[in-house]
């Protein structure tokens, strides 16, 4: 028998807590992502209902995608849609973000406008591709509204054009997460100590000069945050171009994105090519956050 | 220390719990695999027995043959839309409905695992279950399947396929169905593998006002003349178009039509073939979409299906029988199926499209019931001609098909009382599906929408192709298509 210790250790339930975690992680992080980077060497993929594989090919899929050239393409398709998107959304977050916290307003029923606003991101993504793409199909009702009040001629074939496609998904996306910004910068503001709005004020800043020279400063680890989720999601964005364009990311799959592209390899089952994208994504997306992040970050360590 | 030999004692039991209930599970499906293949014939024979009892327990089964007492007691059927399912529930005897996914057969409960095409939802559905039907409970097994043309051959072709003579199909009791029906369900040892109820030639189907309106007679004969070749059928257009009707709803519907008189199949060698005549399709379509004559919409689309109403402005679509009867909102008031008012005829070239064949799953734990509902719906020709009758489908039985085309009973109230069997018979005749291939769906499916670019004009022929070629070989990795 050991001796008993006189001081008694709490440090054994600091790592109980952490096993759901780590457990979770184990399983649902760790595991795929090991076993995608895995498959990426292999080819493995499905004919019809033969399986053909899984051959070892090192690093040929790598080699395919980058000299087929799509990857690119389509980074820069989900990139444009992505902007498109989160420009207005941060626009719009910040403004209604300043209106709901600044006190002197006195705006009525914040609760419900809060509520109003984070609904969108309630729908199903899908659905509300769904209703876009019945509202803006070449006979639905948003073009027998346009000929009814005689805006135009001829049905506008919105589907048929590469920018009224990115435009209505961009639209989408920033209606559907503009309200989840919005709180998120919110809690950010109201976490700056009133008393330099008061001392700003009784210095006689303006409003915006308020905005400008306080809140936004203050809000930077906030806004830091919302850009790296944001563009995060924006390169995983897939529901709403899938769904619009029924996964063919035409005209000329200019609104194909990434991952929409990486569906198309799951048709076949092909596990190698799919697995190799993934790492690129896996890739870009770390590069591409570590940018903002130092980005972001530069002027705060003077 | 006591806590801590409880907490070994839980954990391995739970362990051991966990390990023993995966090992049982495989002893166990193995063990029942075998027994079920050791007594099938015994059940077999058990069955035949039964049959002579079941009858007069049951009043209601009396002409089904009542599905032997000690073979599954589940029938799953998998399907991607209601047709077949409406076939079974008004025309095989004994079938009755109890909700929406199931029905029963005698004391044989029939499950409906219905997933759309939309997406390929469908046959991954189908796939993944057909993988795992080896190991899969006797309840869980798939009996039977469907397929369509496009994609037949992929199942046809495997072991996942049972051959109908499993079921107690003979080549006398199929002795009268269309060739080509059976000749997609071959496979490559000449081994048939699943039949079907309907055949599929198309014809082209006119809307009788603007016939009327434009070329003076809703006559089919008439109409012919009008679009007997492609040339016509241009002109036809033009003066369609004067009269504010599109010729067809879309770009797409003629596709078939090219589709399906190539001289070679999509895919030879591992490499695709964009063959002569799928080309011509393009001249012509994108010389339709430039003029204005018809639209790019995508087939099934709501714009698409417009045209079924008057409103929607449209004088043709190609199509077979089931077009008619089962997608052109016949049971719409308003439409124009619905107040007969489209008339056929056989158009520029005969082609076919689609079509639905029944498949037996290999390791069915129903097989007599599986082989019964092929016999009845496939090959009784009281059930056929009742189908012809009751939902307008033109259906696989040659002698039925041509005694029918000469009796006025048989026309389609959708065609305004035109009989138009006469010409599904022709076209019967004359399908070949020589040129057929495991890769036909994903190949005109692929087609079909790359090049809605082309004629919508924002890329060029050459731009087109390739992105139909991109997308072939992602979806098929093994094909090449330089």
């Amino acid at each position: 028998m050991k001796k008993k210790s006189k001081v008694v250790s709490y440090n054994k339930w600091g790592y109980i807590f952490l096993i759901p975690f780590v457990v979770v992680y184990l399983i649902f992080q760790m595991i795929p992502l090991v076993s995608t980077i895995y498959n990426s060497f292999f080819e493995n993929y499905r004919s019809g209902l033969l399986q053909i594989g899984p051959n070892f090919v090192g690093l040929k899929n790598y080699a395919t995608i980058i000299t087929n050239g799509d990857l690119p393409t389509y980074f820069k398709n989900t990139m444009i849609m992505w902007i498109m998107g989160f420009v207005p959304q941060i626009i719009l977050s910040l403004l209604l973000g300043a209106w709901f916290t600044d006190p002197s307003l006195r705006l009525k029923c914040q609760g419900f406008f809060k509520t109003v606003i984070y609904m969108p991101n309630l729908i199903m993504a899908s659905a509300f591709s769904m209703l876009f793409f019945t509202l803006f199909a070449n006979s639905g009702p948003i073009n027998s509204l346009l000929l009814n009040m005689g805006v135009i001629t001829e049905a506008y074939k919105f589907m048929s054009h590469v920018w009224s496609v990115r435009t209505l998904v961009a639209f989408m996306n920033c209606v559907m997460w503009f309200g989840n910004t919005t709180i998120l910068l919110m809690a950010g503001m109201m976490g700056i100590d009133p008393s330099l709005f008061e001392a700003a004020q009784v210095d006689g800043a303006t409003a915006t000069q308020i905005f400008y020279k306080i809140t936004l400063p203050l809000l930077k680890p906030i806004l830091i945050f919302v850009m790296i989720t944001s563009l995060i999601g924006g390169l995983q964005m897939f529901d709403v171009p899938q769904i619009l364009t029924n996964g063919s990311g035409d005209p000329t799959r200019t609104s194909m994105t990434l991952i929409m592209y990486l569906n198309k390899h799951l048709f076949s089952k092909n596990y190698g090519l799919a697995g190799a994208l993934s790492v690129y994504m896996f890739v870009i997306t770390g590069i591409l956050s570590l940018i903002v992040f130092k980005f972001t970050n530069s002027k705060d360590s003077k | 220390m006591k806590r801590k030999l409880l907490g070994i004692m839980l954990s391995t039991t739970m362990v051991a719990g966990m390990l023993s209930a995966c090992g049982s599970t495989t002893t166990t499906t193995t063990t029942t695999s075998e027994t079920t293949t050791e007594a099938a014939p015994a059940e077999e024979s058990k069955a035949e027995e039964t049959k002579a009892e079941e009858p007069k327990a049951e009043e209601t089964t009396t002409e089904a043959a009542a599905p032997a007492a000690d073979e599954g007691k589940v029938l799953n059927i998998y399907a991607w839309n209601e047709e077949f399912k409406s076939r079974l529930t008004d025309h095989y005897p004994g079938y009755t409905e109890v909700d929406a996914t199931t029905g029963t057969i005698g004391d044989v409960t029939v499950k409906w695992n219905i997933t759309p095409s939309t997406d390929n939802a469908y046959q991954n559905n189908l796939d993944e279950n057909l993988l795992k039907q080896a190991d899969a409970a006797a309840d869980d097994k798939i009996d039977i399947f469907l397929v369509e043309a496009d994609y037949a051959l992929k199942y046809v072709d495997t072991d996942f396929t049972a051959a109908v003579s499993d079921f107690g199909i003979t080549d006398a009791d199929v002795a009268n169905q269309y060739k080509y029906t059976q000749d997609v369900m071959t496979d490559s040892k000449g081994v048939l593998k699943g039949v079907s109820w309907q055949g599929c030639p198309g014809v082209l189907i006119y809307n009788r006002e603007a016939a009327k309106e434009v070329l003076g007679s809703d006559d089919p004969a008439e109409v012919q003349k009008a679009v007997k070749d492609w040339d016509t059928f241009s002109a036809t257009a033009d003066a369609m178009k004067a009269a504010g009707y599109n010729m067809t709803a879309s770009t797409n519907d003629s596709y078939r039509v090219f589709s399906n008189n190539v001289s070679g199949k999509w895919v030879q060698n591992d490499k695709v073939v964009i063959d002569d005549n799928i080309m011509k399709w393009v001249e012509l379509a994108k010389k339709m979409a430039d003029e204005k004559m018809t639209s790019t919409n995508d087939l099934w689309s709501d714009d698409w299906s417009k045209g079924f109403y008057p409103d929607g402005k449209v004088f043709c679509y190609f199509g077979p029988a089931w077009l008619v009867n089962f997608c052109m909102a016949a049971d719409v008031e308003g439409s124009i199926a619905n107040l007969g008012g489209w008339g056929a005829t056989e158009g520029p070239q005969g082609f076919f499209w689609g079509g639905t064949w029944i498949c037996g799953a290999t390791g069915t734990d129903n097989p007599t019931l599986v082989g019964d509902i092929m016999r009845q719906l496939t090959c009784n020709e009281d059930i056929m001609l009742d189908i012809v009758a009751k939902d307008s489908d033109f259906v696989n039985n040659k002698p039925a098909m041509e005694k029918a085309a000469n009796d006025d009973a048989y026309a389609f109230a959708v065609f305004g009382g035109q009989n138009p069997l006469g010409m599904f018979c022709k076209g019967a005749e004359n399908c070949d599906l020589s040129n057929q291939s495991a890769y036909d769906q994903g190949c005109n499916e692929e087609f079909q929408r790359a090049m809605k670019n082309y004629f919508d004009g924002n890329a060029t022929l050459e731009e087109a192709l390739d992105i139909f070629k991109k997308a072939v070989v992602e979806k098929y990795p093994n094909l090449t298509a330089e």
